[in-house]
């Protein structure tokens, strides 16, 4: 009858920028650094060159590929076989609207300058390119969890310990 | 000190970047994070790449010099570790930091671990060698009493442990499972989800604990446990049946809104968890209909709730869609699913209607209708300007390709061919029209015609099957020898003509292709004759974009002709050139030509015309060089050892690891491992095809010892007509085929006399030439049967030769699988049909579900009872068994059985093996077949014994055998008896042998002892590259090895080789050859197991069984 692989595996995720920037890349498969760095750049070539209107999915090598633009930031999976690729898309969707439930109306600049943070989110929410918890509220906690015991630790510090020198 | 005022002078401008007024909230919260944020910064203000790369690898240095000093506090540590991601992704190395990072994750308070867990997540990959020193690390933090470290760990285990890693940390994830919070449950849950993908053996024994966490009262573990049941239905959907229900109520749950609202995302309840279900669900229910019937209800009710126009329900309606589609059909359900397609395919957004083709597409072999309810938007999204669309639409075309169609449905993807760029694109789409045209090919010119545009466009990109299938086809023929010269001579002419443009450039593969077939087939030719091929050849020879590969393709088409041609001035001019080329390979060739030349009578023996299908008789022992050989070793030269031979004694010197695995005969292949040069030149000659000496083995068309692959009655040389159907599209000429399809549909455009306008007809017309032959009346032709007949050059396939062999035995009633306690996927279903041959001819046909089977690993006894851990069971073997059984017109009621005789009857004969009890499979009043095993040295034996419980005797009964994917059976002589006589038994024996290793359930059966000295199992344990190491606690019942190993020689039949001390080797192979070594030692009550073996997949299985055993005794 009809067989299809129906598994949710997801290659990889990155973000980029407009003008071909990386901000963010998670990789759920080993992939060599050479093969990485091939593919990026490829995959963000065909995605830029996509026009506005067109669809969201592309068919790229074997992949699957899924990308959504929020503002000058391209969201952008891989996935394999013969998943659903509108669940994909919403998949992004949370993840950008955890992302701006945490940093509050989310931009560019709080990815590039706190991506350590967004990388936090992004384990949080799937765990070895699966869903892991779909509760907004339950995915914010455990990295507001996380937080608290940071912001104890950020007291005020010298330039001079900063710099090594105390 | 120097250096850290250097790295103070080069932290400044960072500083003063930093003091900058900033704009918006994002630059505030900036600030914190200083370096990083001076860091980027001033790569934004950098114009050019060359500058940043100088300011990076400045950073980089700096960043090298604090991580490795060692005032460097574990803080700064951190922020450095954030920069150096940061720099990784830029794409600089930063491989000097990752054992930092360890250190980080290994040192650091909560915050700083953290840091340092991602970045060795993003760092380090499944393989990387520093994982190692992170095992410790996980270990602690998993034991530790904090949450978020607990999390941190779970976390970074399901993302990067090896296989070899897990039993480290897996005892300690399984206690995770009973945690009191529930995202580590949840967590944990996941890590053994990841565990399961990649080492299924190693959490074998914990199925039992995702059962619970199935049940557990989060609903975020429960969802997690989702994706371990989905993948273990999908490997055996069987064993699972009885979890039904429970995913039935989950949904009917879910959907109805009894989840917290937390799980809601844009107000639809937990879409991913739906979505999750849903596949389970159309796993479970496929071929199924009792299992369906279950779901029937929570299907229509998910496809009546989803209403609401939000892409997350369009998710949720395709996965439903999808899953009415793989379970057993209702009517109902499939109506409202069509509905819902043509929901997506209709819908303005691009992202549904993709969508929809994709449904279409997957749904067009069950219901070819759909296509026609949908074919003017099918048309119109044939010219999307997305590509993407383009290619699903074509993707849905080649689905629905059939004789009458498929000139249109080619041109459509010839045109798509040509405009992309990407390899994946031109691969797949050239095969596809490769294999369009070889099944349906209306005529000889389109066939060659679309060929050579797949070759030109393909070129060498594509799959290296194709020129070869293609050659192998001119070569074989059909039936009809006319038409298969006709084709040929096509063939030749079309390449002459390609040949004699100008200026244009083929690709290698198709030069290599139009070589050989003019070789072949010049002779064909009336007017042109073979002095100007050659001279065409000769043309393309001197050409220096041609590669050296395709000369020697060139060069044996030359050889080829030479014995036909009159005048050989350009062979002459030809030898002359390339006597003297740098080339060895062809100043070898233009040797052999020229030696050929001035023997012309052994040249036309040699090269004989139109023969290239003949079998050769290959001397492959190369016997006529005996003499030579005999010769040499009378003058003292040292006898001549096969390369492997030769390997391994240069092993034995070096002592070098040696990574290539032995096979397990040591004895040296004698001649047939003996190869020359001469040899191989020989051999190649008399193919007529000497290109390929040259020729790497990887990518070159291999035609020696063509065999007969294509079935002859593929090819019906009638002329249907090709496009007369109810929808009254016009023959196509078919000299336009390869143009442009458009013309042909404008010159029909004139002939009718419509008022539409001119683009709508264009497209009508499209239609019907596209959807023709898809209406109700022809819908077979769609599924399979009346294709197989239209073929023209078809291709031999065996899978669809199976399917159609399983839908043609129709006295078989609907199958009813049922669960087993073993995990192994059950299907067996006895069919005893009985034909009652009086008169009536009435046709009775009872199935008789062997229930009974269930119980067959309880009923192997008193002999086989140590085996009874050992899961084979015998029906598990073979999916399908069916039996039919015809009787006499005089039949009359059936005696009384007696299989208290029978079973021992049998057993007499084999006793010298091991075997298991005889075990009733059915049974019915005139008929009862038992079988038992035994354990051969070579194979699995089964026999089947068929005893004639009626007094009558029974005419042509038939055993018919079908083994299960993975195995092999052999019949042994004598299995068809042509009469039975009454009250007697007969026996038939079977050997089941494994087609290729593989370790999921049953191998049990296959292992055997191997038999070897100590020596040996040491030369072998160092040439095995897969090992798999574990300890196991013994029962205090066996705590002396001896005893264990004992126990495992028994229930496992690994033979023992030697005890010494504490430790102990032993040695088993998989039939038919697969060795597997295992290395013991104990302490105290521990047992450390060491597997090594030459197939990866047999130590964990192995192991997986010592465990059982050990533990379990």
């Amino acid at each position: 009858m009809l067989e299809e692989s129906r598994e949710e595996l997801m290659r990889f995720m990155l973000l980029f920028s407009r003008q071909g920037k990386l901000r963010l890349q998670k990789w759920y498969l080993a992939t060599s650094d050479k093969e990485r760095k091939k593919m990026v750049r490829e995959l963000m070539q065909v995605v830029l060159a996509r026009k506005p209107k067109m669809c969201s999915f592309l068919e790229w090598r074997d992949l699957k590929v899924v990308y959504k633009r929020y503002a000058s930031l391209y969201f952008c999976c891989a996935i394999e076989g013969q998943d659903n690729e509108l669940i994909t898309l919403e998949l992004i969707h949370r993840y950008v609207e955890l992302l701006d439930k945490y940093f509050g109306s989310v931009c560019e600049l709080d990815i590039i300058f706190n991506f350590e943070k967004a990388y936090f989110i992004l384990d949080e929410f799937l765990m070895g390119g699966d869903v892991q918890d779909t509760s907004k509220k339950s995915v914010l906690k455990a990295i507001e969890q996380a937080d608290l015991l940071q912001e104890e630790d950020e007291s005020p510090r010298s330039v001079l310990e900063e710099m090594g020198l105390a | 000190m120097s250096d850290i005022v250097e790295k103070t002078l080069t932290a400044l401008p960072g500083l003063f970047l930093q003091n900058q007024p900033g704009g918006g909230p994002a630059a505030a919260k900036a600030s914190f994070s200083s370096r990083l944020g001076s860091l980027v910064r001033g790569i934004t203000a950098l114009t050019s790449k060359h500058e940043e790369e100088k300011l990076i690898q400045q950073e980089l240095s700096s960043l090298k010099a604090t991580v490795s000093a060692p005032t460097t506090t574990l803080k700064m540590m951190k922020e450095c570790m954030v920069r150096l991601i940061y720099c990784e992704m830029l794409g600089y190395d930063a491989s000097f930091g990752y054992i930092h990072a360890i250190k980080l994750a290994q040192q650091g308070n909560l915050l700083e671990k953290r840091v340092g867990y991602l970045a060795v997540s993003l760092f380090l990959h499944e393989s990387h060698e520093l994982l190692l020193l992170l095992v410790n690390t996980v270990v602690k933090d998993l034991q530790s009493t904090n949450l978020v470290e607990v999390c941190m760990a779970l976390t970074v285990v399901s993302q990067i442990f090896p296989r070899e890693m897990i039993p480290a940390v897996l005892p300690l994830i399984e206690d995770k499972l009973q945690h009191s919070k529930e995202i580590i449950r949840r967590k944990a849950v996941l890590a053994l989800y990841k565990f399961h993908l990649i080492a299924p053996n190693q959490v074998q024994h914990i199925h039992i604990k995702f059962r619970k966490a199935l049940c557990d009262r989060d609903v975020g573990v429960m969802a997690a446990s989702l994706h371990i049941y989905l993948r273990m239905i999908k490997e055996n959907s069987s064993g699972y049946k009885d979890l039904t229900g429970s995913f039935v109520t989950i949904l009917k749950q879910v959907v109805g809104g009894k989840l917290p609202v937390d799980f809601n995302y844009h107000s639809v309840p937990a879409p991913w968890l739906q979505i999750q279900l849903l596949r389970i669900l159309g796993l479970l229910g496929k071929d199924d209909q009792r299992t369906s019937e279950l779901m029937y209800d929570v299907l229509d009710e998910s496809l009546r709730r989803a209403e609401l126009n939000h892409n997350v329900t369009y998710a949720i309606l395709f996965e439903c869609v999808h899953t009415v589609y793989s379970i057993y059909p209702k009517s109902e359900l499939l109506e409202k699913a069509a509905k819902c397609i043509g929901k997506f395919v209709l819908s303005p957004k691009i992202n549904l209607k993709y969508l929809g083709l994709k449904a279409l597409t997957y749904v067009i072999q069950q219901d070819p209708t759909l296509a026609l309810q949908h074919q003017m938007t099918i048309i119109e999204c044939l010219d999307h300007p997305d590509p993407i669309i383009k290619r699903e639409t074509l993707e849905l075309l080649y689905r629905i390709t059939n004789a009458q169609n498929v000139t249109v449905i080619v041109q459509k993807m010839l045109e798509y061919l040509h405009q992309s760029k990407e390899e994946y694109v031109i691969v797949n789409l050239v095969g596809k029209i490769a294999e369009l045209a070889e099944k349906y090919a209306p005529d000889n010119a389109w066939f060659i015609q679309t060929m050579n545009a797949v070759f030109s466009v393909g070129g060498d990109v594509m799959h290296p099957d194709i020129p070869n299938n293609f050659l192998r086809l001119l070569a074989e023929g059909f039936d009809d020898e006319t038409e298969d010269q006709q084709l040929r001579l096509y063939a030749v002419q079309s390449y002459l003509t390609l040949l004699d443009m100008e200026n244009v450039f083929y690709p290698q593969r198709f030069l290599q292709v139009m070589s050989w077939v003019l070789g072949e087939y010049s002779y064909l030719l009336d007017k042109e004759t073979p002095a100007e091929v050659i001279a065409k050849l000769y043309k393309l020879l001197m050409n220096d974009s041609v590669s050296s590969e395709t000369k020697t393709w060139l060069i044996a088409a030359v050889t080829k002709l030479t014995p036909q041609a009159h005048s050989s001035d350009t062979v002459e001019r030809l030898i002359h050139e390339f006597t003297i080329s740098l080339d060895t390979c062809m100043r070898q060739h233009a040797f052999e030509l020229k030696h050929l030349h001035e023997n012309v009578e052994l040249m036309t023996s040699l090269l004989p015309v139109d023969r290239s299908c003949e079998d050769l008789a290959v001397d492959a022992s190369l016997s006529f060089l005996d003499g030579f050989v005999a010769e040499g070793l009378s003058q003292g030269a040292a006898p001549y050892k096969p390369h492997h031979q030769r390997q391994e004694e240069k092993l034995s010197q070096e002592k070098v690891l040696n990574f290539e695995p032995y096979g397990l005969s040591f004895s040296s292949s004698g001649f047939t491992g003996r190869q020359s040069p001469a040899g191989i030149s020989l051999g190649s000659d008399i193919s007529g095809n000497s290109a390929e000496t040259g020729l790497k083995e990887t990518n070159s068309l291999k035609l020696e010892g063509i065999k007969k692959l294509w079935g002859k009655e593929g090819y019906l040389p009638k002329k249907e007509s090709k496009t007369g159907d109810e929808s009254g599209a016009l023959p196509i000429p078919q000299e336009s085929i390869m143009e442009n399809v458009d013309q042909t549909i404008t010159k029909k455009d004139q002939s009718q006399v419509l008022t539409q306008s001119k683009e709508e007809k264009e497209k009508q017309l499209l239609a019907s030439s596209l959807f023709v032959g898809l209406g109700s009346e022809s819908t077979v032709n769609l599924l399979g049967k009346a294709d197989t007949v239209s073929h023209k050059f078809r291709r031999k396939s065996k899978i669809k030769e199976a399917k159609s062999g399983e839908a043609s035995s129709t006295h078989n009633m609907t199958c009813s699988s049922f669960s087993s306690l073993s995990n192994v996927a059950y299907e067996d279903d006895y069919y005893l049909n009985t034909l009652h041959d009086r008169g009536d001819k009435e046709l009775k046909t009872f199935s008789l579900n062997s229930e009974l089977l269930d119980s067959e690993s309880l009923t192997e006894l008193p002999l086989v009872e140590k085996f009874s851990n050992c899961s084979l069971s015998t029906p598990s073997l073979f999916a399908d068994n069916s039996m039919e059984i015809f009787h006499p017109p005089q039949s009359i009621a059936a005696s009384v059985a007696k299989e208290s005789s029978l079973a021992s009857s049998f057993l007499e004969e084999t006793t010298e093996y091991i075997h298991s009890n005889a075990m009733e499979v059915c049974n019915n009043e005139t008929i009862s077949v038992s079988s038992y095993k035994i354990w051969k040295d070579d194979c699995l034996l089964m026999v089947w014994s068929v005893t004639n419980k009626s007094g009558l005797e029974l005419k042509s009964a038939n055993l018919e055998i079908f083994p299960a994917e993975n195995f092999k059976v052999t019949e042994q002589p004598g299995c068809c008896l042509p009469i039975m006589e009454a009250e007697s038994t007969k026996s038939f024996q079977y050997s089941v042998q494994i087609e290729k290793p593989f370790t999921e359930g049953i191998l049990s059966g296959f292992i055997r002892p191997l038999k070897i000295s100590s020596e040996d199992f040491g030369k072998l344990w160092l040439s095995f590259a897969n090992d798999v190491k574990q300890n196991v606690k013994m029962s205090e019942s066996q705590a002396a090895l001896p005893s264990a190993l004992k126990t495992l020689q028994q229930k496992l039949r690994l033979h023992i080789i030697e005890i010494i001390g504490n430790e102990g080797l032993l040695a088993c192979q998989l039939l038919p050859s697969i060795p597997c070594l295992l290395h013991c030692r104990v302490y105290a009550d521990v047992l450390a197991l060491w597997f090594r073996s030459s197939c990866s997949t047999l130590p964990d299985y192995l192991l997986y069984q010592c465990q059982k055993v050990i533990e379990g005794s």
